[in-house]
């Protein structure tokens, strides 16, 4: 197997983000496993203050240009598409977030290369890349072997961080490229989000409801059992996207990362995008009707009942015992 | 006017208990029911909302594969104009097949150009890439991901589209069109729509249907294996009746003093 081992480095908003040393260290795997070196592949406008946190390759190769300041998937792919044209690589390891979401598709698709989307671990296994993704919501695990050179988009969490992280200078190559001065995509700004009622990320106690809760009625329990416990009510996507909560009580990837004390999630499945926003909640009650839901393998401690049922019941009890406390 | 495409593919339904075929490979087919994937529905009821707004129609356009026609006449039920079925296609768990087919029936049948092509940003079984992405590429259209809401300016033949990113903060891009667009979440709830309504469509509306023409695309990514996630990390289990688990939930409250 020949050819280097790249991993795109997910710089947003002048920093890079932790998913990157977490596929670092994966990439670091890779890279002892095929003999080959790892590359951290950097692209932005101003981006040599953020060399010294690259450690962990043995180089990183860098382009920048003014287009390249904010993450335009189609200029990062067209960007990236020269450099692995140029350089052949044999793995690209892309962060997926919703940042660089659409980068490997559209990589994939412009140099007809295989694309491995939802990669949770990579190994090196009799000469071959040998994937392991997430399927169906969390629930079936595909073993899949691409060919090579290969795109691989990889779910964060694949290693802890701290793996990908080195105090030291890596060798660094520039690379200039010749990119469109107008492209058909233009970045226009960010927005913050409105101010929310109630700011997620602070509360030591949340009441979490998913698709589980059935109606928008339920969610009224939720706030009731919230109320009694002193916290507040969040929620997985589905909820959010039908209104019954607003968008800042949205638990996930494309929500808030949340690390409550407690975290009991009603009624919640446990997609891998949701279980990215609480899994390091201190304690973790997950209650579901599905006793394969995803959601038990992060939670501390479970059980497998409507969670409409038990919901008036702990809340009376909070209640009652508060008030004699 | 706008003329808007939707692409939509049927996922499992992960309600269902899915179970692994004798190849070890794939899903035993007994074990699947399909359903639209969710972020499609949002794509639809963004380009509903957006031909209200603007005028003009929607296509929706979908494999052909089995429980199609449900889907499809639904749409056609909340107000889309034409439904495609897409012929001849054994993608299998591959949307690089999926969307190479699509992109080239569309161009041999003359579906486009359209202004807009909408489709869900991903799907649960998108084990080889993304169809909104691919088909971009393919069609030599932009393409936005991760969209949350779509402004179009027909005049100028452009749209302003708000990207969702992490913590709630939201880009604003503007795109050329015509272009693809992966929708994440549409402005509305996709609308309800009444089996009385989808009954009315299937006796009065015509599902239209195109072949692929010539050899598909095969996926160049392997499936060694497929297996069901044991559930793992060793959750205690409370048992009893939700009397006695609210009772115990409460007790580990105390104990950690949460409460």
């Amino acid at each position: 197997m020949a050819g280097e081992i790249w991993v795109l480095v997910e710089q947003w908003r002048g920093r890079v983000s932790d998913v990157t040393y977490e596929v670092l260290a994966l990439g670091r795997e890779v890279s002892a496993a095929t003999g080959a070196s790892l590359q951290a592949v950097l692209l932005g406008s101003d981006v040599k203050d953020l060399l010294p946190t690259l450690g962990a390759a043995d180089g990183v190769l860098v382009t920048e240009h003014p287009t390249l300041g904010e993450p335009v998937s189609e200029i990062w792919a067209l960007a990236l598409a020269q450099l692995v044209e140029r350089h052949q690589p044999l793995v690209l390891l892309i962060p997926q977030t919703n940042v660089t979401m659409e980068i490997g598709s559209l990589l994939a698709t412009r140099l007809r290369l295989p694309f491995v989307n939802f990669c949770r671990d990579i190994q090196v296994t009799d000469k071959r890349l040998v994937a392991r993704c997430l399927l169906y919501g969390g629930k079936v695990e595909a073993t899949v072997a691409p060919q090579t050179p290969a795109v691989l988009g990889v779910l964060p969490g694949v290693r802890p961080q701290e793996q990908g992280r080195a105090e030291r200078t890596p060798t660094v190559t520039a690379i200039s490229l010749d990119l469109p001065a107008e492209p058909p995509v233009r970045f226009k700004g960010y927005t913050e989000p409105p101010p929310g009622d109630v700011d997620i990320t602070r509360e030591n106690i949340l009441v979490a409801v998913g698709r589980g809760i059935q109606r928008p009625e339920n969610v009224a329990l939720a706030e009731e059992l919230a109320a009694a416990l002193g916290g507040a009510v969040c929620g997985s996507r589905p909820v959010i996207d039908q209104g019954w909560l607003p968008p800042s009580r949205q638990v996930g990837t494309s929500g808030m990362i949340v690390k409550p004390q407690l975290y009991l999630a009603l009624g919640i499945s446990g997609a891998p995008e949701h279980v990215q926003g609480m899994k390091d909640a201190a304690l973790i009650i997950a209650i579901n009707t599905d006793p394969r839901a995803p959601i038990f393998s992060v939670a501390h401690y479970g059980a497998v009942v409507d969670a409409l049922e038990v919901l008036p019941v702990l809340t009376e009890i909070a209640r009652s015992r508060r008030r004699v406390a | 006017m706008l003329n808007i495409m939707v692409l939509v593919k049927l996922v499992p339904d992960v309600v269902e208990e899915l179970e692994i075929a004798s190849d070890g490979r794939s899903l035993d087919p007994a074990s699947v029911r399909l359903i639209l994937n969710e972020r499609d529905e949002h794509a639809l009821e963004e380009a509903l909302l957006l031909k209200e707004r603007h005028g003009g129609t929607v296509t929706v356009v979908a494999l052909d594969v089995p429980e199609v026609d449900d889907v499809l006449f639904t749409a056609l039920a909340k107000g889309a104009d034409r439904a495609v079925k897409i012929s001849g296609v054994e993608a299998g768990l591959s949307t690089w097949a999926i969307a190479g087919a699509l992109a080239k029936a569309l161009t041999s049948s003359g579906l486009v150009p359209v202004d807009l092509i909408l489709t869900g940003v991903q799907a649960i079984d998108d084990l080889d890439g993304q169809t909104g992405p691919i088909v971009a590429r393919l069609l030599e259209l932009p393409y936005v991901g991760m969209v949350c809401r779509v402004e179009v300016d027909v005049e100028a033949h452009k749209a302003v589209v708000i990207r969702e990113y992490a913590g709630g903060v939201t880009g604003t891009f503007e795109v050329s069109l015509p272009a693809v667009l992966g929708i994440q979440s549409a402005e509305k709830p996709p609308r309800y729509v009444p089996v009385a309504k989808v009954r009315a469509a299937m006796k009065t509306q015509q599902l239209e249907s195109v072949p692929v023409p010539g050899q598909g695309e095969s996926s160049s990514v392997e499936i060694l294996q497929m297996a069901k996630l044991e559930v793992t990390g060793g959750a205690v289990m409370l048992e009893g009746s939700p009397e006695e688990i609210a009772e115990r939930i409460w007790d580990l409250l105390k104990e950690r003093g949460l409460v």
